[in-house]
């Protein structure tokens, strides 16, 4: 007996990989080889640059390296065209160009670029870099608490003021108490009030969250440089000579050539930022903590469905991200500078704000591209010193320039947090 | 905070209309009307002013030295700490009021009318950019960026104001139309940006500042670009005098034919936003982007226009700068801070032409006094920048300030939407 079964012939659907051929790779590669020959060949230079790889205090001596600014330039420029050729072929194929190639793409371009920018002159790797994570910190404290203010749903524009917050509390609470540890929490706290009024408006009283990050940022300039003005200058020595913190070398660590000095010989700011980077990308992705507040973030009439009270969870933990911050500012007079100025964070708070896009989002990425732009920003004053054909302003530019092309999607997707700026109200 | 084109449909932004508050109709009309100025908004604006005056009044006693000094034996002698207090904040606030209204130390009418007049000049470019950003408001748009779109303005007028020598009135006439071009550009690329990719304006607009700044800088050090000829210094040349404002009232004033330029661009936009059909579209396009695309207008051209106009508008501001209040050349901080401030007047005046048009004059007062403030009684022009951000915070957020003053609440969650429509309420 058979069963009088239909039998449909067996339809093997098969599932075509549909070719999206991506071109951005290859003319964004194309691109920069053409800015490359043309800059030097038009502004072509001659001489030999020394990298210096090694300080007088390592322990293992490496040799400096010495390169001719005519060969290197052409010999980059050559296989920068042909990783540029390469990825037309592989987009062509219809396959991804790795990553590895944009960081050797990169990392070509920049060799080459230094080479031409110090032609006949010295370049201290160390130094350049050591100098990269300095100016780096602040933007990394600033852009975790970016990233955990707006992946909870909460547009951060006031990263700027946390900054600035937390550098002024930290200055004096270290000044009066002579501990730069009390100036470290201090600058905590400080932060955290500034996250404070941010949740208390955006999210009590349903004020635009930029409107709020905007004038908060107005508002804490104009405090910080009101008591500056009024309190702090006439007694600096008793409230605005904070001590700094010393340099911590880690023992084993600290003597590996290159990357000893550039990470491992700092103060203990930089030891907490790393920790702070890693605590926070593993909270946000591996913790149920970090799943509820992504839940508030991308969807929060789902999250408050499944009773995880969206308001508070984004009020504590906007306040969070205020606290880490305020860390950021406290590296500007604990640091690096040691005693407050008006407006002492120039625009960190910003260029912050956009390591997070440029990250998109992502703890570890931002990371990074706080690290890029922060290296931009020392390779500026490097350069200026050993007097490079670029103008300063140019490289001062770039982190800015970078985040507009990010945020018009020409490198990458960029995609915020659904509900980030949104105002959650329930009736 | 980047938006994706096309946006998601997210269904819970379809909001379910809002059933207004079930008035209890225990009141007579007369009551109602009580009611209606008490928690109307005109009543919230000039609270918000009273409490962020209060607020200042006690940042400036708090940190008055003959307070603390007199704080010092508070329980023998009460009095003397109020007493000091009273000193220290009525001298302030009347220091305020003699430099930005009537100074009665001057002898005659004429001589004691100047503070009104600088008040004047300092309203005209904050009145301006206050326009500009009320234009951007009112489209559902957020123009940060009045400092790189003031900059940019100032740089091309300037450059016609000082190269190309022209008979007068026409010289004025080209400078002013390049500052005000070069303005809307800058503002254009980031509707340009919006309404092509989704950038976030605010992203692109914070980024355009800098951007802006380091270019005008780099101008300014740049032989025979912006920088004075055989000058060291950033700074341009004295603008030529036939491209300067004539002054208004006469040499003894500092108000120039700029203020009158401001009162024509409060007419316009007035016309512009209330009566054109553009307006309309700006209006329908700020209230609900869907529905004015499903009415079928046009709404990335009308992003496009909106960021121009309202960079245009800020672009005047500039340009009054250079041609108006400071024409012996300019450096790379000509904004002076009023890009940020025209947001504040923007909110001040809820975005409406003619209470932008008094919020400035408010503003320019409190920028007037705040410098006699400083040269008479000490206390740092700074304080002006916590009163105004302080006075956006309350207007802000009328809960608040009903809660402080126990006002009556008209209508609680209609309110809520109309200040943020981005808001998300769930029923």
């Amino acid at each position: 007996m058979s069963v009088a079964t239909s039998t449909s012939p067996a339809q093997t659907v098969s599932l075509s990989k549909a070719a999206v051929r991506n071109w951005k790779p290859p003319i964004g590669f194309g691109i920069f080889a053409i800015i490359a020959l043309l800059l030097f060949t038009v502004g072509a230079r001659s001489g030999i640059t020394t990298f210096r790889l090694s300080t007088s205090s390592d322990l293992i001596q490496l040799p400096a390296i010495s390169a001719d600014v005519v060969i290197v330039t052409t010999v980059v420029v050559i296989l920068l065209f042909a990783m540029a050729a390469y990825s037309a072929w592989l987009s062509y194929r219809a396959m991804r160009t790795p990553l590895w190639m944009t960081a050797l793409f990169a990392a070509l371009f920049l060799v080459a670029f230094l080479t031409w920018a110090a032609a006949g002159q010295l370049i201290p790797v160390p130094g350049l870099l050591v100098g990269a994570v300095g100016l780096s910190a602040p933007l990394i404290f600033g852009s975790l608490g970016g990233v955990i203010s707006e992946r909870v749903g909460v547009v951060n524009i006031a990263i700027e003021g946390q900054l600035l917050a937390g550098a002024f509390a930290s200055a004096v609470v270290a000044s009066i108490t002579q501990q730069p540890v009390l100036g470290l929490l201090a600058a905590v706290i400080a932060g955290m009030l500034v996250s404070f009024v941010l949740a208390a408006f955006s999210i009590k009283y349903i004020v635009d969250q930029v409107i709020v990050g905007v004038v908060l940022n107005v508002l804490v300039i104009g405090l910080t440089s009101f008591l500056f003005s009024k309190l702090l200058s006439p007694n600096a020595a008793l409230l605005n000579s904070p001590p700094r913190f010393p340099r911590l070398p880690i023992p084993l660590l600290g003597e590996i050539p290159i990357i000893g000095p550039v990470f491992f010989r700092q103060t203990i700011i930089i030891y907490i930022m790393y920790v702070a980077v890693a605590a926070v990308w593993f909270a946000l992705f591996k913790t149920k903590w970090g799943l509820r507040l992504r839940a508030v973030g991308e969807h929060p009439q789902a999250a408050d469905t499944v009773g995880i009270n969206v308001n508070r969870t984004r009020f504590w933990n906007v306040s969070l991200a205020g606290a880490i911050a305020g860390l950021g500012g406290a590296y500007f007079t604990l640091g690096s500078v040691g005693a407050f100025n008006k407006e002492m964070t120039a625009g960190a708070g910003f260029i912050a704000l956009a390591a997070v896009i440029f990250g998109r989002w992502d703890p570890i990425r931002a990371t990074l591209a706080a690290l890029l732009f922060g290296f931009a920003s020392n390779l500026q004053s490097v350069l200026s010193i050993v007097g490079s054909p670029v103008p300063s302003q140019f490289m001062l530019m770039l982190p800015y320039l970078v985040t507009i092309f990010a945020v018009a999607g020409l490198v990458g997707q960029v995609r915020a947090p659904a509900a980030s700026g949104k105002a959650y109200v329930k009736s | 905070m980047s938006e994706q084109l096309p946006p998601p449909v997210q269904p819970e932004e379809t909001v379910t209309p809002v059933t207004p508050e079930p008035e209890t109709q225990e009141g007579s009309r007369s009551q109602q009307v009580l009611r209606d100025i008490l928690g109307g908004s005109a009543m919230i604006s000039v609270l918000a002013v009273v409490l962020a005056l209060i607020a200042g009044a006690i940042l400036i006693a708090v940190t008055d030295k003959n307070v603390q000094a007199a704080s010092g034996y508070f329980f023998s002698r009460p009095g003397d700490t109020l007493k000091a207090i009273w000193d220290a904040a009525a001298g302030a606030y009347s220091a305020l009021f003699q430099g930005s209204i009537y100074n009665f130390r001057r002898p005659g009418f004429a001589d004691g009318i100047k503070p009104l007049t600088e008040t004047l000049t300092f309203a005209t470019p904050l009145i301006a950019a206050g326009l500009g950003v009320a234009v951007s408001f009112r489209t559902g748009l957020f123009n940060i960026g009045g400092r790189g779109q003031m900059l940019v303005a100032a740089g091309a007028a300037g450059y016609v104001a000082f190269t190309f020598p022209m008979p007068f009135p026409l010289h004025l006439i080209v400078a002013v139309i390049a500052g005000v071009a070069a303005g809307a550009i800058w503002g254009g690329i980031a509707g340009l940006l919006k309404a092509r990719t989704g950038a976030h304006e605010v992203i692109v607009t914070i980024m355009l500042n800098y951007i802006g700044l380091y270019l005008i800088s780099y101008l300014l050090r740049t032989q025979g670009a912006l920088q004075a000829p055989g000058s060291n210094n950033p700074k341009s040349p004295a603008m030529l005098p036939s491209a300067v404002f004539p002054d208004l009232l006469g040499a003894k004033y500092n108000l120039h034919w700029g203020f009158i330029f401001a009162i024509a661009a409060t007419v316009w936009v007035w016309y512009l936003i209330n009566r054109s059909n553009l307006g309309f579209q700006f209006r329908a396009v700020g209230a609900n982007p869907h529905a004015a695309r499903v009415a079928g207008m046009n709404v990335k051209n009308i992003y496009v226009y909106a960021m121009l106009i309202s960079g245009g508008l800020i672009g005047l501001a500039g340009v009054a700068q250079i041609l108006g209040t400071v024409t012996t050349g300019f450096s790379e901080g000509i904004d002076a801070g009023i890009g940020f401030d025209a947001i504040t007047v923007a909110l001040l005046g809820r975005s409406k032409p003619v209470g932008v048009f008094f919020a400035g004059i408010l503003f320019g007062a409190l920028k007037a006094g705040g410098y006699s403030m400083q040269a008479a009684q000490g206390v740092p022009v700074d304080i002006v920048l916590v009163v105004q951000s302080l006075i956006v915070l309350f207007i802000a957020a009328p809960p608040l300030v009903r809660a402080i003053f126990r006002l009556p609440v008209p209508g609680s969650m209609r309110r809520a939407k109309a200040l943020n429509p981005n808001a998300m309420v769930t029923k």
